[in-house]
């Protein structure tokens, strides 16, 4: 199974408020909160970390959450705002420019 | 409520100054008739003093981030300061009038994925709005920066300023942004001059305008209820706050001056003696702004108008006590509902009395 690689988009805006993330996409005004799991892979979408390794190290390490069940929900995240562009997706490492 | 709304409430609720107002230079290329501002430079914060402050604004939580002026171009690096606020991944709404900005600087700010510009425009006849800004061929410079943006994709806000030497062009501004297709704000704030000097007042648009503007329904869509007489206000109204000055924003200027809002001209710290942070926790100014309930409020506490009214604690500030009634906010309450203030009774006025009369922005949708 190929890895899948994450990483945010440049265009966005984000902050963290009391543990949720605040991401904003200004090019459509679309506008997130993340809860606890997905800031997690959120913040650790640097483009050179597989989603299986996040998911392994940033979630299951860290909340108690099924491997199986979070890695298909962690797709499903990721699937999910990469079609609003604001992660960016691919079968190998992004270059730091594209994850600025 | 709105996903915004909460993320508002939210950091109000916490303590998190989540939108901040920066301004980057009082200098400006142009010279309105209603500006507030001292156009000299009496020592702005250099580009490493600021991004030393945007670095300690994100650090606190700041998300929306606003930077005016003066005008922002004056500033040879402006640029540099924007590219750095948005390595820091802030929000970014830029208010401008645009007449430096040419192709290549729209390019720049759509690559730079800027959220908002919002640029003044005063007339659609080029003769009042240059007439306005006291610099030839401004109009026309602006409009075009307005399509450059807009060419790019850009979020474009034209804020239409009302006042006297301007009043009658307002619809013909709204017709000129839905044509350039961009959005449109009407704003009949005129603030006085830094120094205190009122004397821009008299650009306010009069009595009779003003209700006229209330009740245009081109301009003000939910008439029934904008002008529906107020309601009674409840324990949760009375033990509510003004606004989020304070609480969830602040305002910093050129020279590193912390305040609670643009419009509230309490000194509460400078970023270039103390961390941002510090300020906003500890500054005995902005403790104090945070503590007044509407209950707390000698007059305004007993006024009918106490549930629905737009009171500015920064323009009562300026007319002596931040707890006092601003009485521009009681004028627009009156001539939005016909019902007497509190302020007004108390004075024995079954009308105002002619006075600082100053409204706040309201937001036009087209």
């Amino acid at each position: 199974m190929s890895e899948i690689y994450i990483a945010r988009s440049s265009a966005i805006a984000a902050r963290l408020l009391a543990g949720e993330m605040m991401v904003m996409n200004s090019a459509d005004s679309t506008f997130f909160t993340l809860n606890e799991v997905a800031t997690a892979i959120w913040q650790a979408a640097d483009g050179r970390t597989p989603l299986r390794e996040i998911v392994r190290e940033k979630v299951c390490a860290q909340f108690e959450i099924e491997p199986a069940q979070a890695q298909s929900d962690a797709e499903q995240f990721v699937a999910e705002l990469s079609s609003h562009g604001i992660l960016l997706v691919a079968d190998h490492p992004l270059t730091p420019e594209a994850s600025r | 409520m709105s996903l915004m709304a909460e993320i508002g409430q939210k950091a109000f609720n916490l303590g998190v100054p989540v939108a901040v107002h920066l301004d980057v230079t009082y200098r400006c290329n142009e010279r309105c008739v209603h500006c507030y501002l001292d156009h000299d430079d009496h020592g702005e914060m250099t580009a490493a003093e600021i991004k030393g402050v945007l670095d300690q604004l994100a650090e606190a939580g700041v998300f929306f981030l606003s930077l005016s002026g003066g005008e922002v171009f004056m500033r040879r690096d402006f640029f540099e300061i924007l590219e750095y606020a948005r390595r820091l991944l802030f929000v970014v709404k830029i208010k401008t009038n645009a007449v430096m900005i040419g192709e290549a600087e729209a390019r720049k700010l759509r690559a730079l994925a800027i959220d908002t510009i919002q640029i003044s425009v005063y007339s659609h006849r080029p003769a009042v709005h240059d007439a306005i800004t006291k610099l030839p061929h401004s109009f026309e410079r602006t409009i075009k920066a307005i399509k450059f943006l807009r060419d790019q994709g850009l979020r474009v806000n034209i804020a239409n300023v009302l006042m006297t030497a301007n009043y009658n062009d307002h619809l013909g501004v709204q017709k000129l942004a839905a044509e350039l297709g961009v959005h449109y704000k009407l704003d009949p704030t005129i603030t006085p001059m830094m120094d205190g000097d009122t004397s821009v007042l008299s650009l306010r648009v009069g009595r009779e305008k003003l209700e006229e503007v209330f009740r245009n329904p081109a301009l003000v869509p939910n008439q029934e209820e904008f002008c529906a007489p107020p309601k009674p206000p409840s324990k949760a109204d009375l033990e509510s706050y003004s606004c989020s000055a304070g609480h969830s924003f602040c305002y910093i200027s050129p020279y590193g001056d912390v305040f609670p809002c643009v419009q509230f001209p309490l000194p509460s710290g400078n970023v270039r003696r103390q961390k941002f942070l510090d300020i906003w926790n500890h500054s005995p100014q902005l403790n104090e702004v945070r503590s007044v309930q509407i209950k707390d409020l000698p007059v305004c506490s007993s006024c009918s108008h106490a549930s629905s009214c737009t009171r500015c604690p920064g323009l009562a500030y300026m007319e002596g006590s931040m707890r006092g009634p601003s009485t521009a906010d009681c004028e627009k309450s009156f001539y939005r509902t016909g019902v007497p203030t509190a302020n007004m009774e108390r004075q024995g006025l079954s009308k105002p009395r002619s006075g600082l009369l100053q409204i706040q922005p309201v937001a036009i949708s087209v």
